[in-house]
């Protein structure tokens, strides 16, 4: 047999029928529906009278719009983002798919309560109208975000139409520098292939640095695989990913748990698999990184400066100018002189148990900077129990932070958590483009522990000089 | 879905790169549980002003160019999101093909199942159409795909390449999951074999 790489593995176990021009038909094994993307699939299915073809394997929950405060059990003031949230209420009851409603503890974002409900394991294909559904690479599951069409055809037929993608493998070798996080690599990456890098691949990324990380930061790191492109990102299941799998409710049990266990450790790529592309970096060169224009390759080293336009080539000199003219910077100005106004802690990529931790140690014993405004959206119902029970809400709390209810909130403002024109935010969040966290709002993406330094300060500010230097080597 | 055989249009210049969805269609336009009435609200933010009316520097509000319906656009548009209100957007303003040297793989995936041709080619060629774009209303292109051609409003004719199964999609209109459904027989028997295989899924 040819050797093969996890992504042709996984992709071969799914197969279900492929022609010969090559266009495929993919066995999907779990369906992730939220709010705003699943409303015209379901009006599909009525308007030609079919249904879902395995509900069982179709998980539904609300996050985009709903609100983050503390009082939302009182309904959603917004009259559309309330009848999109009673369109899915009513769409998973009349279809018969698991639901996750606002009032429950386990409501989240889509993207952080699938592994965390153990819907989501390895080997799998996974889908969901959402382009971050590439965190579930994370477990070594073939997982990326698809369209409302789509969604209509995965409800309708459990099958998605695909053509295989290329395959790319980005390898970070070495040890991580202290304060570097995952999320510095997934930036990191993403400005040196840039965002269209990855178009047409499906990246794995591997290496030490990568099998350092705990599940938490592989999930930071696929998360964002669709900012550098990539249809999906994955990594190969380890004894990590086992033991965060085991145990939880949707995860296999007893002889099917041993069943799976060794189908999964065969899941890794072939030593002499073909790459059509490889990247590597080496974690020693990975620094803490901000973004400082309007689209997520537009990283630099916090000890950097704000480019000048002219340094780049092509297409990308007017798209600098512009981004400088939409962030209100100037070239030339050192990034961690950059003056922030609010502070976001949350999303599908920051928004777990770890990063909270993260932040919190920061934080400890420290105050938010006058004026400024901090909030904390953890990922999930069950994340942010979990950090009330671990004393980390009261540090945040302590800190002068807002310690809100779960969903996506001010990742893309859909509810009522928004940017104001020209008001500048930290955000651990995924995308900077132009008017993502509110009109005329103006984003700087970076890990939660340079959020929480950035919230200290009140400008952006390189969290190694934070950080407790005894805990440092000497 | 609305077949797409041949257009003969007005084309817009966009030479912006990485246009995201964001930019396509901004978030507060994403709660409405329909697909069409889009339109009016695509590129929202570049196209209306803080206090809503036009921003008449934008392409689609110059006499020109508000009935286009071709799109030259730079590098890697349509990248971020998968919301297929993007396409919902576009077509229902009356753009029916869009060329660019790159688009964004789910982007790509949601115009063809919109009726819209998403046309890749390569930087000289998109900077042809680009400057033949900038002409303004008398200059037309026109786009067939039967033949797989661009023909610039001077006559010049560019080939492009098209994936076979999503032509034949586009030119009879075909709706995929009607075609998926004639393979029922073949995805019933993969879960009886999955089912056997990997019985905790
Ligand atoms: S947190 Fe942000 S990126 Fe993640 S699913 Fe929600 S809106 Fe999308």
């Amino acid at each position: 047999m040819s050797p093969k790489t996890l992504y042709d593995k996984i992709w071969d176990a799914h197969l279900v029928h492929e022609a010969e021009d090559g266009t495929s038909l993919l066995y999907i094994d779990r369906h992730l529906v939220h709010e705003v993307t699943s409303p015209q699939a379901f009006e599909g299915l009525r308007m030609t009278g079919r249904t879902v073809r395995a509900p069982d394997k179709t998980i539904a929950v609300p996050d985009h719009n709903v609100p983050t405060t503390l009082d939302r059990a009182k309904g959603i003031e917004n009259e559309e983002s309330r009848i999109q949230v009673e369109a899915l209420d009513k769409n998973a009851k009349d279809f018969g798919i698991h639901y996750y409603p606002v009032s429950d503890v386990r409501q989240g974002i889509v993207h952080i309560i699938g592994p965390e409900q153990g819907w989501t394991l390895p080997g799998m294909t996974v889908v969901c109208g959402d382009s971050h559904t590439a965190t579930h690479g994370a477990f070594g599951s073939l997982a990326h975000g698809i369209g409302t069409s789509e969604v209509e055809h995965v409800l309708a037929t459990q099958t998605l139409i695909q053509r295989k993608g290329k395959n790319m493998k980005v390898e970070i070798t070495g040890k991580l520098m202290p304060g570097v996080t995952a999320k510095d690599i997934t930036l990191s990456v993403i400005g040196k292939t840039g965002t269209a890098g990855g178009t047409g691949y499906v990246i794995e990324y591997m290496g030490e640095a990568i099998r350092d990380l705990s599940m938490e930061g592989r999930m930071t790191v696929c998360n964002m695989a669709i900012e550098g492109g990539a249809r999906a990102g994955l990594i190969a299941p380890d004894e990590k990913t086992f033991e965060y799998v085991k145990g939880r409710p949707h995860a296999p049990k007893g002889a099917q748990w041993e069943a799976a266990l060794n189908w999964w450790k065969t899941l890794k790529s072939d030593d002499d698999a073909h790459w059509d592309k490889v990247v590597t970096i080496r974690g020693e060169d990975i620094a803490p990184v901000v973004t400082w224009g309007t689209s997520p390759e537009d990283v630099l080293p916090i000890t950097a400066s704000v480019p000048a336009p002219e340094s780049f080539q092509g297409g990308k000199v007017d798209a600098a100018k512009r981004a400088l003219d939409y962030m209100g910077l100037k070239a030339g100005t050192p990034l961690s002189e950059i003056k922030i106004d609010t502070v976001f802690i949350g999303s599908c990529t920051n928004g777990r148990i770890e990063d909270l931790r993260a932040a919190a140690a920061i934080l400890m014993g420290k105050k938010v900077k006058d004026g400024l405004r901090a909030m904390v959206v953890p990922g999930s119902g069950l994340v942010r129990a979990q950090a009330e029970e671990e004393g980390l809400a009261d540090i945040f709390k302590e800190a002068g932070f807002e310690w809100r209810m779960a969903g996506c909130s001010m990742c893309l403002a859909m509810n009522p958590d928004q940017l104001a024109p020209g008001e500048r935010c930290a955000a651990t969040s995924n995308r900077n483009f132009e008017g993502r966290q509110g009109r005329g709002g103006r984003t700087h993406l970076m890990s939660p522990a340079m959020a929480a330094a950035a919230a200290i300060t009140g400008h952006l500010t390189d969290v190694r000089e934070m950080m407790q230097p005894e805990n440092e080597p000497a | 879905m609305e077949k797409f055989e041949k257009l003969t249009g007005i084309a817009a210049p966009l030479p912006l790169i990485n246009i995201d969805t964001d930019m396509i269609i901004p978030k507060q336009f994403l709660k409405t549980i329909k697909r069409s009435g889009l339109g009016v609200n695509l590129f929202d933010e570049m196209r209306y002003l803080d206090d809503g009316s036009e921003n008449p520097d934008f392409v689609l509000n110059q006499p020109a160019y508000r009935d286009a319906e071709i799109l030259i656009a730079g590098d890697n548009f349509g990248c971020g999101s998968s919301r297929e209100h993007a396409p919902w957007a576009i077509k229902d303003f009356g753009i029916r093909c869009i060329v660019s040297t790159s688009f964004a793989d789910i982007f790509f995936n949601n115009c063809f199942k919109n009726g819209i041709l998403p046309i890749v080619l390569p930087q000289e060629q998109v900077d042809l159409l680009m400057q033949d774009a900038e002409r303004g209303a008398n200059a037309r292109m026109e786009v067939d795909l039967a033949s797989q051609t661009i023909t610039t409003s001077d006559g010049e004719t560019i080939s492009f390449e098209v994936d076979s199964f999503r032509k034949h999609c586009l030119m009879e209109g075909l709706d995929d999951i009607g075609l998926t459904m004639a393979k029922v027989d073949a995805i019933g028997s993969f879960e009886k074999q999955a089912e056997q295989a990997r019985p905790w899924v």
